[in-house]
């Protein structure tokens, strides 16, 4: 399994991906953090069925709200919504089901974000939010909760 | 959408320029009243985030800007350095440097040429619809981009922003093997850049040509990427040192990054077709053969044939990587020592994109006392805006949404990076 942190740590809550991946790696959770930008994430994730990755994204909601796809049906507001990256996660998911190479198992957790000033912190919202994924990712990947250890 | 008495379109998200911006023009019948370009402009942030930095940080923190272009932001901000402490590099370093840069170019044209601009000409929303029609053309793209990405990685090491570039050199360099590991990958890289060329060459383009300023280093002996003097078509000849004194930046309202113009005369062109203009004769023979047999020589003023300049720039990028690797013996030190020392220093390198400016002053600790940014994005900005009221005048018979269409495909001629990350260009045209 693969776990992808993404995002930008500079722009505030865009950084949400890459805070996740961090603290999985500190409950020694092997996780990587990348860009999100497309050919680094299809390159990521080539060859690789099972996957889980993790991006701050825009959709209405409150900010801190998780929202939490299957990348094979991958709604097409959160495509268009997409997270905050260029070519990024939403289009690479696209592109991959265009060129039959995306991972067979994909998921997808959308921590909700509204700041995005550059230079400006994460949002405690989104901090919570951070936490909560991370939570959920490490009952899954560990079958054990871990609410003590955080 | 119409509206009573005009129409006006809005593209409310278009992913393909990187950063984030809106486009407005105003029109009256065929006369454009007004076209302002708003980009957002990180580097200035940086400026200040610099200021009381210890030197050494600076090609970390300057890495940080652009998720494209890192390399450029690296290089400038340590050849900046350099010559404010006056620091001699060993050659072998230069060389890496040269390689260092090649990877980023292959990595910023390859996406640009296929994956965002090539959708223009084709007539595609995206390269995900493009995908479905010209998988192959999608494939080599990604192939090549990554390509680039393991030459960044086999120099900058570390995952998202490379890290090994430092003041008087590198932190760590590859060994020799580990270079000759990319002879294959850039030998198929070599010959994908001269089917890009004659690929990108049969496409339409529109007919716009503009007396464009071009503007780029010159280097005796070299196609330009982190050396020579700044040179124009207009006699501009200077080195980086004199850069404020011929160029001026002011603020417009409707903009956050500030505008350049040369001093006394006004917008200018940075990018692929300045450099290619200006440095026709250094091109290796492969890459000079290659643009002539699809017709492409000096002066190319036809600002959508920059697809294919970028694909000329390809060839040269792999050719370049191949002979730098080729002759790669590492370096007696990855770097030279580089003792605190009061001074200013200044530089300017070819980012995929055109010329990258940078300025420090440094005190005596080796403290940052200030720090001047100017990237090429913003020094294009007011031409794109120029060329943008020419050219939406050329597009009054059009419908709106294919003029609209057409001016995003103008801008992402330029490949404009307004930052790193978010993404949005608002392309609006109101029409009386």
């Amino acid at each position: 399994m693969l776990i992808l942190g993404c995002g930008n740590r500079q722009r505030a809550d865009d950084g949400a991906g890459i805070l996740a991946a961090e603290r999985l790696r500190a409950l020694g959770i092997a996780a990587q953090v990348c860009s999100g930008e497309l050919s680094e994430l299809m390159d990521a994730w080539s060859g690789v069925q099972e996957v889980i990755l993790i991006d701050a994204v825009v959709t209405g909601a409150p900010a801190g709200a998780v929202h939490v796809w299957d990348g094979q049906s991958l709604p097409v507001f959160a495509m268009s919504a997409g997270s905050t990256h260029g070519l990024g996660v939403a289009q690479a998911i696209q592109l991959a089901r265009v060129l039959d190479c995306l991972p067979a198992r994909l998921r997808v957790y959308g921590i909700e974000g509204n700041e995005f000033e550059i230079g400006n912190p994460v949002s405690p919202q989104v901090e919570r939010a951070v936490e909560e994924v991370v939570q959920r990712i490490a009952s899954q990947v560990m079958g054990t909760s871990i609410c003590d250890s955080i | 959408m119409t509206g009573r008495g005009g129409r006006t379109i809005k593209v409310d998200t278009l992913a393909r320029v990187e950063g984030e911006g809106a486009l407005y023009i105003k029109m009256a019948g065929n006369h454009v009243s007004d076209v302002k370009l708003r980009i957002y402009e990180p580097p200035r942030l940086f400026e200040a985030f610099l200021r009381g930095r210890h030197f050494s940080e600076a090609p970390d923190i300057t890495a940080r800007i652009c998720g494209i272009c890192p390399i450029a932001y690296q290089m400038s901000a340590i050849h900046a350095i350099e010559r404010a402490l006056g620091i001699q590099i060993a050659p072998e370093v230069r060389l890496l440097r040269r390689l260092f840069y090649c990877g980023e170019w292959i990595e910023s044209h390859a996406l640009h040429i296929y994956m965002l601009h090539a959708p223009d000409f084709l007539g595609y929303q995206d390269v995900i619809e493009m995908a479905k029609d010209h998988r192959p053309v999608v494939e080599k793209a990604l192939r090549l981009k990554k390509i680039g990405n393991h030459i960044v990685q086999s120099l900058g090491g570390r995952e998202i922003h490379p890290i090994s570039a430092a003041v008087g050199g590198f932190h760590k360099v590859p060994a020799k093997s580990q270079l000759r590991e990319l002879v294959s990958d850039l030998e198929w890289a070599l010959e994908a850049s001269l089917e890009a060329v004659r690929w990108t060459s049969t496409l339409e383009f529109p007919d716009f040509e503009q007396d464009y300023e071009f503007v780029a280093l010159r280097h005796p002996t070299e196609y330009p990427f982190n050396e020579g003097r700044l040179v124009s078509n207009r006699g501009l000849d200077i080195d980086a040192a004199e850069y404020e004194d011929r160029f001026a930046e002011f603020h417009v309202k409707h903009s956050n990054a500030l505008q350049s113009v040369v001093r006394g005369r006004g917008s200018y062109l940075v990018g692929p077709l300045a450099r290619f203009n200006l440095n026709f004769d250094k091109l290796p023979e492969v890459a000079q053969k290659a643009a002539l047999e699809v017709g492409l020589k000096p002066p190319v003023k036809n600002l959508f044939r920059s697809i294919v300049v970028r694909a000329v720039e390809l060839v040269f990028a792999c050719a370049e990587a191949l002979r730098v690797i080729g002759e790669y013996e590492p370096p007696a030190a990855p770097r030279v020592e580089a003792p605190n020392r009061r001074g200013v220093g200044q530089a300017i390198t070819e980012a995929p994109r055109g010329i990258l400016y940078h300025r420090y002053a440094i005190d005596e600790n080796g403290l940052i006392v200030s720090a001047k940014i100017v990237p090429p994005t913003s020094q294009n900005q007011k031409r794109i805006e120029d060329d943008l009221r020419e050219y939406a005048a050329q597009l009054a018979a059009w419908s709106l949404e294919e003029a609209t269409w057409k001016c995003e495909q103008a801008v992402r001629c330029y490949d404009p990076c307004i930052s790193c990350a978010t993404h949005f260009l608002k392309v609006v045209i109101e029409r009386d």
